[in-house]
C-alpha cells in the first residue's frame, strides 16, 4: 500500500453500550486452577466536579503470575504461560461509579533496556464524554520495583501516586485505584 | 526469577492531528470529564504490545454477526449489510479480532433502561453483535439501519444515524472505539460528537454506499474500513 494511512478516529463509546460490551464473569479473570496470589482491585470513576461516573467501561490487561502475557506477541515465551488465566478484564461501573476485579497479582514483565518493569495492570477508560479512550496503569503499594520502573520514572514525581493503588483494610489481597478523570489529583494518562 | 532476553519493543507510530480532542465544548459531556492534563508519552512496552488476540470466543461468548435473526421474527426497518477490512497504519491486514457493534433500532431506541426515547423497541432487534476478522481482515454483519434520535446535549439536539464499533487489534494500545455513519444523512454536519473530529477526517466515519456488498434482492451493502494504530519498523533507540 502506498497511501500513509493513520488511525480511524476515535469516538465516544456513549452511554448504552451496556448490551453489547459487558459479558458474564468479565470482571473475573481467574479460574479455579489459575496460579498467583488472588487479588481484588476496586475502584471509583469521578469526574471533575468528583460526581461518580455511572456509564464507564473499564479494561484491564496483565501478565499472569509469572509476568507472561496471554497474546501472541509474546513470543519469546508465551508458549509457556498460564492457559488458565485470562489477562483480560471488562467491568461496568455501577450506579456509584465503581468497578470491581477479581484477577492475580501480575508478575514483573521485561521493559525497554534490559530494565524489569515493576508488577503492573493496563487500564483503559471509555466513557460518555470522552472522545477517545484514556490509558493508563495500576501499580502496587510497597513494591521496592516502583523506584526502577521504566514506565512510572517518565512520570513526574509529584503525580505518580495516582498510579499506585492503595491497599485496603491493610492487607495484600484487596487494591483500590481510584480514577479522577479530571481536576484536582487528576490519574496521569499515558499514551506510547 | 526466570532470565529472559532483554527485549526492544518497535514502538507505535506517533498518533495524527486527525482525532478528536478529549475536551469539545460544543459535546457537553467531555467539559466536566475531559482530563486537563495531556497524557504522559511512554515507551511501549510488551503490555501494550499485547492483547486479548485470539480465544474470543472462549473469552466473551459465541460471535452473532448477523442482528437480524436473534428474535422469533425479523426485525422492522431496512436490512442492510456492512462490510469492511480492518487494517493497521502499514497496511496489514489485522486478522483474528473481535469487533463489536451497537446500535439504536429502525425508530432510533437503544434495548437499554435509560433511553427514554418515546420511541418503540423492536422484540426482535436487540441491537448487539460481534464479529471476528477472517485472514484478511474482513468482517460482515447484517443488521437493520438504525434510526436517528434525540438527545439533551442541547436544544432539539438529533444524533445522526449511526453504529458503534469497538475494535481491538493486536495489543492494549491499539484499541479503537469509534462511530460509523451513513452518506449523505444531513444531521451530521450539526451533530457535535462527529464534528469533534477536524473536518479533514470526519469523512472517514462515514460509511460507503457499495454495491458489490450490496446483496442483490436483499440488503443494501455499506462499506467501512478502519485503520488501527501501527508499529514502527524498528525499537526506538532509549
Amino acid at each position: 500500500m502506498t497511501e500513509s494511512l493513520s488511525q480511524t478516529p476515535s469516538q465516544t463509546v456513549g452511554p448504552f453500550f451496556a448490551l453489547a460490551l459487558p459479558w458474564a464473569g468479565g470482571d473475573t479473570l481467574v479460574e479455579q486452577a489459575t496460579e498467583g496470589e488472588r487479588i481484588t482491585l476496586v475502584g471509583r470513576v469521578v469526574d471533575g466536579d468528583g460526581a461518580p461516573v455511572p456509564d464507564a467501561l473499564i479494561e484491564i490487561w496483565q501478565a499472569d503470575a509469572e509476568g507472561r502475557y496471554a497474546g501472541p506477541a509474546d513470543s519469546h515465551d508465551g508458549a509457556g504461560r498460564d492457559r488458565h488465566f485470562r489477562g483480560f478484564g471488562r467491568c461496568a461501573t455501577d450506579g456509584n461509579g465503581q468497578f470491581r476485579f477479581g484477577t492475580i497479582k501480575p508478575g514483573r514483565v521485561p521493559g525497554p533496556g534490559g530494565v524489569w518493569q515493576a508488577p503492573h495492570i493496563e487500564v483503559a477508560v471509555f466513557a460518555r464524554g470522552l472522545l477517545k479512550a484514556l490509558f493508563t496503569r495500576c501499580y502496587f503499594p510497597g513494591e521496592e520495583s516502583n523506584a526502577t520502573d521504566p514506565v512510572l520514572a517518565v512520570v513526574p514525581e509529584g503525580r505518580r501516586a495516582t498510579l499506585i493503588a492503595i491497599a485496603e483494610h491493610g492487607d495484600d489481597r484487596s487494591f483500590r485505584f481510584d480514577i479522577v478523570l479530571q481536576g484536582r489529583n487528576e490519574t496521569v494518562f499515558l499514551v506510547c | 526469577m526466570m532470565d529472559r532476553p532483554s527485549l526492544e519493543i518497535a514502538g507505535f507510530r506517533e498518533p495524527d492531528s486527525l482525532q478528536p480532542p478529549y475536551l469539545f465544548a460544543p459535546y457537553g459531556g467531555t467539559v466536566r470529564r475531559a482530563p486537563l492534563q495531556r497524557p504522559i508519552e511512554v515507551p511501549a512496552t510488551l503490555s501494550e504490545v499485547t492483547g486479548p488476540a485470539g480465544d474470543w470466543e472462549r473469552l466473551m461468548g459465541s460471535a452473532a454477526d448477523d442482528l437480524t435473526v436473534t428474535g422469533k421474527g425479523e426485525p422492522l426497518g431496512e436490512r442492510i449489510v456492512v462490510a469492511g477490512r480492518v487494517v493497521d497504519e502499514n497496511g496489514r491486514a489485522v486478522g483474528n479480532t473481535m469487533i463489536e457493534i451497537w446500535q439504536a433500532n429502525a425508530a432510533g431506541r437503544y434495548l437499554h433502561e435509560n433511553d427514554q426515547h418515546r420511541a418503540p423497541l423492536d422484540p426482535n432487534f436487540t441491537g448487539a453483535g460481534r464479529a471476528i476478522t477472517d485472514a484478511l481482515g474482513r468482517y460482515r454483519f447484517t443488521t437493520i439501519k438504525p434510526g436517528a434520535y434525540p438527545w439533551s446535549n442541547h436544544a432539539n439536539a438529533w444524533r445522526p444515524a449511526h453504529v458503534h464499533l469497538s475494535v481491538f487489534g493486536p495489543g492494549f494500545a491499539t484499541r479503537l472505539v469509534t462511530q460509523m455513519y451513513f452518506p449523505g444523512d444531513p444531521l451530521l454536519d450539526i451533530d457535535p460528537i462527529a464534528g469533534a473530529v477536524p473536518k479533514a477526517a470526519r469523512e472517514r466515519l462515514v460509511a460507503r454506499l457499495d454495491l458489490s456488498t450490496t446483496v442483490a434482492g436483499f440488503a443494501l451493502g455499506y462499506r467501512f474500513d478502519i485503520v488501527l494504530r501501527g508499529r514502527l519498523a524498528t525499537p526506538m533507540e532509549s
